[in-house]
C-alpha cells in the first residue's frame, strides 16, 4: 500500500449525493492529475457525517477540517490554497472537525462539536468498500482477541453480560442475556439475525452504520454467531435502503475473500455463513418475529409470544435477533473490556447512544454521545436550538410510537430508566423538535395517519383501534371536535395497548396519552372552539 | 431479464420469495408484478398462488397494477409531515393531475404515498425511482417534475 500525505474525504449520503459530491469527486480527482498529486493526496468516499443540509462536505486529514456547501468551482482554490500552500480557504464555509469546543470563547454549538463514538468512530473515516483501511483502522481485531486469546462462548457472553449493553432497538432488553438464552436453548442448529428494518419515522441511525462500517456489523456477528453457537445468520434490510444493502454485499464478499467469513474462519475451524434479506416495505417488519416471517418468505404477521425467538425462531429453531446500533457495540466491547464500557454512560445504561436530531432545530442531523446525555443539551447544544429563534414548544422522542414531551421534561437524561421514571421512552433515538407554531392536534394526526397505515390487520384491536383513533383526530382537526372526543381516544388507545397482539398496536397508546396529558389545553381548546 | 432466469438464479426455497418478486419487478419496465409472475412463481417454490398473492399484496414495495416511468414516493411519516409534506403532496397532485396511487394517462408518472423514507435530516423529501429529493419546496417540485416531463 502506497503512502500518501493527505486524505481527503467525502462522506456519501442521500444529501451529499443530490448536492453533487460525485461531480466534486470527478473534479476533484482531474484537477489532482493535472497537478500530478494523486500520489500524494488520496480521494476516498466515506460514510456519512450525520450532518445535513451542509451540501457536498469535503474532509481534509491530517488536517481535521471540514469545508461545507463545496462546488466544483471550489476545487482549484482548495487544491491551491490549502493542500498546496497549508492555509484554509477562507471564503469558503469551514470548521475544525472536532476542535469547536477546545477553542476558547467559540460555541459549543452544533454537529461537530466533540462526540463520543463507539458505534460510529469508523463510519466517516475510512472507505466502506475498502477492506484493507478497515483492517488497518482496527477492523476484525475484536474478532482476532477472541480467537488469538481463545476466549470460550461462554466467557464472550459473561463479558457482553457484565458490560451492560442493553439492545439500541427501543426495548432496551439485555443483549448479553438474549445470547445466553440463545446459546442454552436444545437444538444443534441455531441463527443470528440482524434487524435493519430501521422504519421508525426520524430515525436513520442504522443507515449510516450499514453505509459507513459494514464490516463492523459483519464482525459483530460473527461474535455473535461464535458467542450463541449460530451457523448461519442474516442481515434483513429493509428495501428502501438500496445502498446499504449494495455496501453491505460488497463488505460480506470481501470478508469472505479475506478468511473472515464462511468456512474455517482465520484456520479456527469455526464456520459461519452471512447473507442480506431483503425487505418490501412494511413497518411492522421491524418487530421481531414479524421480521422472522418475513424472513422466511411469509407476510409480515407478527407471531403470538411466548414462545420467544431465543427458544423458537427463524424456522422455529433458537435465535437471536438484535438491532445493528446494539452489535455495533459487540466489538469494542470485546477490544477494550467490559469494565472500560461501563465507564461510560450512566450505570444502568452503560455506553453511547446515537440520537437522530430533526424538525425545527438549526442543525438538524445525527450525533453520538453518553448516555444520560440531557434532553436540553442534545436540542440546543448539539442541535444549536431553535431555528430561526422561535421558542421551543415539544420534543417527540422515540419516533412515531413515541412520546410528546413538553418543556418542563427538557432536562430529563436521555437513558432507558431516567425516562420511563418520566413516563417517556427512549425508542430508537429519534428526537424530533417542534416550534411554538407548531400543532401538537396536527403532528399527532399524522401519528395516527401511520399507524393505520402500518396496522398489519393481524388482530383486530390494532386493525380497527387505529382507524377509529384516527378518525376521532381527523374531526378534532377539522374543527369538528366534540365533547368526550378526548376520553374516547384515550380509552381507545388504552384497549388497543391491553389487547393488541405486538408493540405496534400497543404503542400508539404512548404518543395519544403523553399529547394529551402534556398539550391538555390544546385539545381542550380546539373541542371547546369547535363547539361553539 | 426474463422470468425464467431470475427464477434460476434462486434455490425452490420459501424464504427466497420476496428476493424472486424485487427480481421480477425491477425487470418490468412498468414496475409491478402480473398474474403470470405470481403463478410461475408460486409453480417453482411449490406455493399456493393465493399465498404468494398474499404476500405480494401484503409489502408496500410490490404492485399488482402496471406504474408509470417515474414512480414518485412521498414521505408522509411525522417528520416530513412537521416540515410541509402536505403542501409538497397537493402540489404534485396539482401538477401531475392525478391522486395517490394513481398513474397519468401518458404513463410517465405513478405517485405513491410512502413511510419514513429515512432521509429526514432533509425532511420533507421523496424518492423518485431509486433517487432521493429533499429539502422539498413548491419551486423545487415544479423543476423536479420539469425535468422529468422533458425526460432528463
Amino acid at each position: 500500500m502506497s503512502i500518501y500525505r493527505t486524505h481527503i474525504l467525502l462522506p456519501v449520503d442521500e444529501g451529499t449525493v443530490q448536492a453533487g459530491v460525485f461531480e466534486v469527486k470527478r473534479r476533484l480527482e482531474s484537477e489532482l492529475q493535472a497537478r500530478k498529486l494523486q500520489k500524494e493526496i488520496k480521494v476516498l468516499e466515506s460514510g456519512s457525517v450525520g450532518l445535513v443540509g451542509k451540501g457536498v462536505i469535503l474532509a481534509v486529514y491530517p488536517d481535521r477540517m471540514y469545508y461545507f456547501q463545496v462546488k466544483e468551482d471550489d476545487i482549484v482554490r482548495i487544491i491551491e490554497e490549502h493542500l498546496l500552500k497549508g492555509r484554509v480557504v477562507d471564503g469558503l464555509a469551514h470548521a475544525p472537525v472536532a476542535a469547536m469546543n477546545a477553542e476558547k470563547g467559540a460555541s459549543r454549538v452544533g454537529l461537530t462539536r466533540e462526540q463520543r463514538r463507539i458505534v460510529l468512530d469508523r463510519a466517516w473515516t475510512v472507505d466502506p468498500e475498502n477492506i484493507n483501511e478497515v483492517l488497518a483502522a482496527g477492523g476484525y481485531r475484536a474478532l482476532e482477541k477472541i480467537f488469538s486469546a481463545k476466549l470460550s462462548p461462554e466467557q464472550v457472553i459473561e463479558e457482553i453480560k457484565k458490560s451492560g449493553l442493553r439492545g439500541r432497538g427501543g426495548a432496551g432488553f439485555p443483549t448479553g442475556m438474549k445470547w445466553e438464552f440463545t446459546r442454552k436453548a436444545a437444538g444443534e442448529e441455531k441463527y443470528i439475525i440482524c434487524n435493519a428494518d430501521e422504519g421508525e419515522p426520524g430515525t436513520f441511525k442504522d443507515r449510516l452504520i450499514l453505509e459507513g462500517d459494514p464490516h463492523k456489523l459483519i464482525e459483530a456477528m460473527t461474535i455473535a454467531a461464535y458467542a450463541i453457537g449460530a451457523g448461519r445468520g442474516f442481515i434483513y434490510i429493509r428495501g428502501e435502503y438500496g445502498l446499504s444493502i449494495e455496501r453491505v454485499q460488497k463488505a460480506i464478499d470481501q470478508a469472505r475473500e479475506f478468511n473472515l467469513l464462511g468456512e474455517n474462519i482465520l484456520e479456527t475451524g469455526f464456520c459461519f455463513e452471512l447473507e442480506i434479506k431483503k425487505g418490501a416495505g412494511a413497518y411492522i417488519c421491524g418487530e421481531e418475529t414479524a421480521l422472522i416471517e418475513s424472513l422466511e418468505g411469509k407476510r409480515g404477521n407478527p407471531r403470538v409470544k411466548p414462545p420467544y425467538p431465543v427458544t423458537h425462531g427463524l424456522w422455529q429453531k433458537p435465535t437471536a435477533v438484535n438491532n445493528v446500533e446494539t452489535l455495533a457495540n459487540i466489538p469494542a466491547i470485546i477490544s477494550n473490556g467490559a469494565a472500560w464500557f461501563r465507564k461510560i454512560g450512566t450505570d444502568k445504561c452503560p455506553g453511547t447512544k446515537v440520537f437522530t436530531i430533526l424538525g425545527h432545530v438549526e442543525y438538524p442531523g445525527l450525533i453520538e454521545t453518553d448516555m444520560g446525555t440531557p434532553l436540553r443539551e442534545i436540542i440546543f447544544s448539539f442541535g444549536g436550538g431553535i431555528k430561526g429563534g422561535k421558542k421551543f414548544k415539544a420534543a417527540l422522542l422515540g419516533g412515531a410510537a413515541g412520546v410528546f414531551l413538553s418543556e418542563p421534561l427538557l432536562d430529563v437524561r436521555m437513558d432507558f430508566e431516567n425516562l420511563k421514571e418520566n413516563k417517556a421512552v427512549l425508542g430508537s433515538g429519534a428526537v424530533l423538535v417542534m416550534n411554538e407554531d407548531t400543532s401538537i392536534v396536527d403532528m399527532l394526526f399524522s401519528i395516527a395517519k401511520f399507524f393505520a397505515h402500518e396496522s398489519c390487520g393481524q388482530c383486530a384491536p390494532c386493525r380497527v383501534g387505529t382507524q377509529q383513533i384516527l378518525q376521532i383526530i381527523y374531526r378534532i382537526r377539522q374543527g369538528k371536535g366534540k365533547a368526550g372526543d378526548l376520553e374516547s381516544l384515550l380509552q381507545l388507545a388504552e384497549a388497543m395497548f391491553k389487547s393488541s397482539l405486538c408493540p405496534l398496536g400497543q404503542s400508539l397508546v404512548m404518543p395519544v396519552k403523553s399529547a394529551l396529558e402534556n398539550f391538555k389545553d390544546e385539545f381542550a381548546l380546539a373541542i371547546s372552539q369547535a363547539e361553539k | 431479464m426474463k422470468r425464467e432466469k431470475i427464477l434460476q438464479k434462486y434455490e425452490p426455497s420459501g424464504d427466497n420469495l420476496l428476493g424472486i418478486l424485487h427480481d421480477i419487478q425491477d425487470a418490468s419496465p412498468e414496475h409491478y408484478l402480473t398474474d403470470a409472475d405470481l403463478r410461475a412463481v408460486a409453480d417453482y417454490l411449490g406455493q399456493a398462488y393465493s399465498f404468494v398473492y398474499g404476500v405480494a399484496t401484503f409489502y408496500t414495495m410490490y404492485s399488482l397494477k402496471p406504474r408509470g416511468r417515474y414512480l414518485i414516493r412521498v414521505c408522509q411519516s411525522p417528520p416530513c409531515h412537521l416540515l410541509g409534506s402536505t403542501t409538497i403532496s397537493s402540489e404534485l397532485i396539482r401538477l401531475l393531475g392525478i391522486g395517490f396511487g394513481e398513474t397519468t394517462a401518458d404513463k410517465r408518472f405513478t405517485l405513491e404515498m410512502s413511510s419514513c423514507l429515512g432521509v429526514c435530516g432533509v425532511a420533507p423529501a421523496m424518492m423518485v425511482n431509486d433517487r432521493v429529493y429533499g429539502n422539498l419546496t413548491p419551486e423545487l417540485i415544479a423543476e423536479i417534475i420539469a425535468g422529468l416531463r422533458r425526460g432528463k
